[in-house]
């Protein structure tokens, strides 16, 4: 017994080890279910896709999509993208449009803060449209392991509380968490930038005495929020989308363990918040209206 | 080392009964000596069984007696309606450690498979999707049954630590579901309706009994050491699991003040432990990979696990008239292990057909009827008698049966 491992590691923490690739052992998949192991139904989606995504992305925001050729047809890679809105439509407009206009469509999985998971509704219907809490572990057993496209916002909640004013001005991109993450999965970081999402649901204020007493993660002042009630929160005005996929950034070839070099993984993140600033402005500066483009 | 001489723990539970049962057909292993509190539940063959509380001084003596080289612990109580606070506490941390202290004073530490379960992770809002066995709790325990579970762990651990020559396995196990099994879960399931947490549907995962029998058996074949999770393939949502066993998923606990919904829930005869109403908030799976790649099959997937509880949940009105259950008689046991008259009968086919001989009886079953009846000649009328009681409880043949009946008439 030439290398003894320990029983429990008592330093364990939430970051997953560098392990032997298992992915050979991953459970099949089971034809007869209709349900992931993440919880994510077909049945639920396609009603949902049927009810409201498909009505928003072809009539209500006109979304145009730009470098679809930048999201792999194969393995995993990372989807960086701007957040706006408060409650975002930017997440399911990104998925549908790699639904619809992409060569090889390909399920997308939006990672969600931990808050949602506790909530109830939230808990029951995120997963099942595929959602998975922002969890590292999650991130890299969907990127590595089961060679998935993840979508991820760096902004977070940061994103989201941004008012009105603020608009298309990018938030800090935490500590570069999903720098590591993709980096640890080897798989490319596409930045995604997002026109529209700004003005579909533009944030005047936040409630801060309302957020404290319903215990929400905000309660925002739109449009149609809070005083329409909850279905508020979907008061969509009719601004037009456009979703622009860039060239992918590999991370594949950066040397040994990677994600150890704090001083790299802030120059991507960096790097990839600076391209999708870019892009925003250029988009920008050719925008000739809000609601038709 | 190859395990020869097995004690296995918590012999009166249904893991320490099924798990001696399939060892018993194995020839290579010696011994088996089971041992417990309480009386066994199944009827076993050729386990020595001996009952014994969780002392180190005579446990010390039985594995020092007995020259037991390998250590199977399936005492863990793993379900907080299955025995009081204290009692849990009692069995899971003080038995652990008068166990290990029994095992550390013997000259040569036994090897040891520890039937631990997926509780010691404990079901929280910010876990990942899937606990790999490199994770840490990502919170302090919630329940008293978590906090069990991990010092008992904690103690595994060092008795490991301290012995580096001895394989020690940990299997996590996720909730077991079973015909054989009598849970907080499988109860809840087995109601027409299967309540739920409004506004949650979680993700769950189980394991099917036989596999769980069979994980422990390969961690003691194989020598495993160090930390598995043992969990099928699969995580189904709960709804899902209501929709295999053809019942509705009814939101009757409220989000909010859940424990108290629970608890008014009592005197319809509902029993939701906490570690359970957490379960059924947030969910919980676990990564079974590493588990998988040291070569362990398990035969269901969590899916299947549920659908097999669903065929015994149709087929429970139907079987419960049939059969008395077992029970454990000193006396017969011992006649049965001891008397030279039943051991002439049970051992007097093995040598003469030259079939591998497992013990008394094991190799008995393994012959054909024609073989069984070819011997029976030689055999005197009480050694029939006995081998007619073993046929009519085991493989009865109806060849067999007959054989020896027109025997005894005949000499009679």
């Amino acid at each position: 017994m030439a290398e003894r491992p320990r029983i429990t590691p008592r330093d364990a923490g939430a970051v997953p080890a560098v392990r032997e690739d298992l992915r050979s052992a991953l459970p099949a998949v089971e034809a007869e279910r209709h349900v992931t192991d993440w919880g994510r139904s077909e049945r639920v989606e396609a009603v949902v896709d049927r009810l409201a995504v498909d009505v928003l992305y072809r009539l209500w925001f006109r979304v145009s999509v730009e470098g679809i050729e930048n999201v792999p047809a194969h393995g995993g890679a990372l989807l960086v993208s701007n957040h706006a809105g408060a409650l975002p439509p930017d997440a399911a407009m990104i998925a549908k449009a790699i639904k619809e206009e992409h060569p090889q469509p390909r399920p997308l999985h939006l990672t969600v803060e931990h808050f949602f998971k506790g909530y109830p509704g939230f808990s029951m219907l995120l997963p099942k449209i595929g959602a998975v809490p922002a969890h590292p572990a999650n991130v890299h057993r969907l990127l590595w392991d089961e060679q998935q496209l993840v979508l991820v916002f760096p902004e977070g909640r940061k994103g989201t509380e941004k008012l009105y004013k603020d608009r298309y001005r990018l938030r800090r991109f935490g500590r570069g968490g999903f720098v590591q993450a993709a980096m640890r999965a080897r798989a490319p970081i596409v930045p995604v930038a997002v026109v529209g999402a700004e003005e579909a649901q533009p944030v005047f204020a936040q409630l801060s005495l309302l957020q404290r007493l319903t215990g929400l993660l905000y309660v925002p002042l739109t449009p149609t929020f809070p005083h329409l009630g909850p279905l508020g929160m979907l008061g969509y005005l009719p601004a037009k989308f456009t979703i622009r996929f860039m060239e992918p950034i590999p991370t594949a070839d950066l040397g040994d363990e990677p994600w150890e070099d704090q001083a790299l993984v802030q120059t991507i993140a960096h790097d990839v918040r600076a391209r999708i600033q870019d892009e925003l402005d250029d988009m920008l500066a050719q925008r000739d209206s809000v609601w038709l483009g | 080392m190859r395990a020869r001489r097995i004690l296995i723990t918590g012999a009166a539970t249904h893991w320490g009964g099924a798990l001696a049962r399939a060892l018993e057909a194995d020839p290579e292993i010696e011994t088996i000596v089971g041992i417990d509190r309480e009386d066994p539940v199944v009827e076993l063959e050729r386990t020595e069984f001996v009952r014994v509380g969780a002392q180190h001084q005579l446990l010390r003596r039985i594995l020092r007696a007995a020259r037991i080289d390998a250590v199977i612990d399936t005492r863990m109580v793993v379900d907080s309606t299955t025995a009081t606070a204290r009692a849990a506490h009692e069995n899971n941390v003080i038995g652990t450690m008068e166990l290990l202290a029994a095992c550390s004073s013997t000259d040569e530490p036994p090897a040891l498979v520890f039937k631990s379960s997926a509780h010691w992770y404990g079901v929280g809002q910010d876990d990942p999707a899937y606990f790999t066995e490199d994770m840490g709790r990502g919170t302090r325990p919630r329940t008293a049954l978590e906090r069990d579970i991990v010092e008992a762990e904690a103690a595994v651990a060092e008795y490991a630590e301290r012995h580096p020559q001895t394989p020690v396995a940990v299997l996590r196990f996720v909730n077991v579901l079973g015909p054989g099994l009598r849970t907080s879960h499988t109860d809840l399931l087995g109601l027409p309706a299967i309540p739920a947490i409004l506004g949650f549907d979680p993700r769950y995962q189980f394991v099917h009994e036989d596999d769980v029998v069979g994980a422990l058996e390969h961690a003691l074949r194989q020598g495993l050491h160090g930390t598995y999770n043992c969990a099928a393939d699969g995580v189904l949502a709960w709804s899902e699991v209501a929709g295999l066993l053809g019942k509705l998923p009814v939101p009757i606990l409220a989000p909010w003040g859940t424990g108290l919904s629970a608890a008014a829930l009592r005197p319809l005869g509902i029993r939701i432990p906490p570690e359970m109403l957490r379960q059924l908030r947030f969910g919980r799976a676990l990564d079974n990979r590493a588990l998988k790649t040291t070569g362990l099959r398990l035969r269901y997937t969590t899916r299947e696990t549920v659908l097999k509880l669903r065929e015994h949940q149709r087929l429970r009105p139907l079987r419960s008239r049939m059969g008395e259950p077992y029970r454990y008689e000193r006396e017969v046991e011992e006649f049965l292990r001891r008397s030279p008259a039943a051991r002439g009968a049970l051992e007097a086919p093995g040598p003469d057909a030259g079939a591998p001989r497992s013990g008394p009886a094991g190799g008995f079953d393994a012959l054909e009827a024609e073989e069984v009846v070819a011997v029976l000649d030689a055999l005197d009328p009480a050694s029939l008698q006995v081998l007619r009681a073993h046929e009519a409880g085991n493989a009865a043949r109806p060849r067999v049966l007959a054989a020896i009946d027109a025997l005894i008439a005949g000499r009679g």
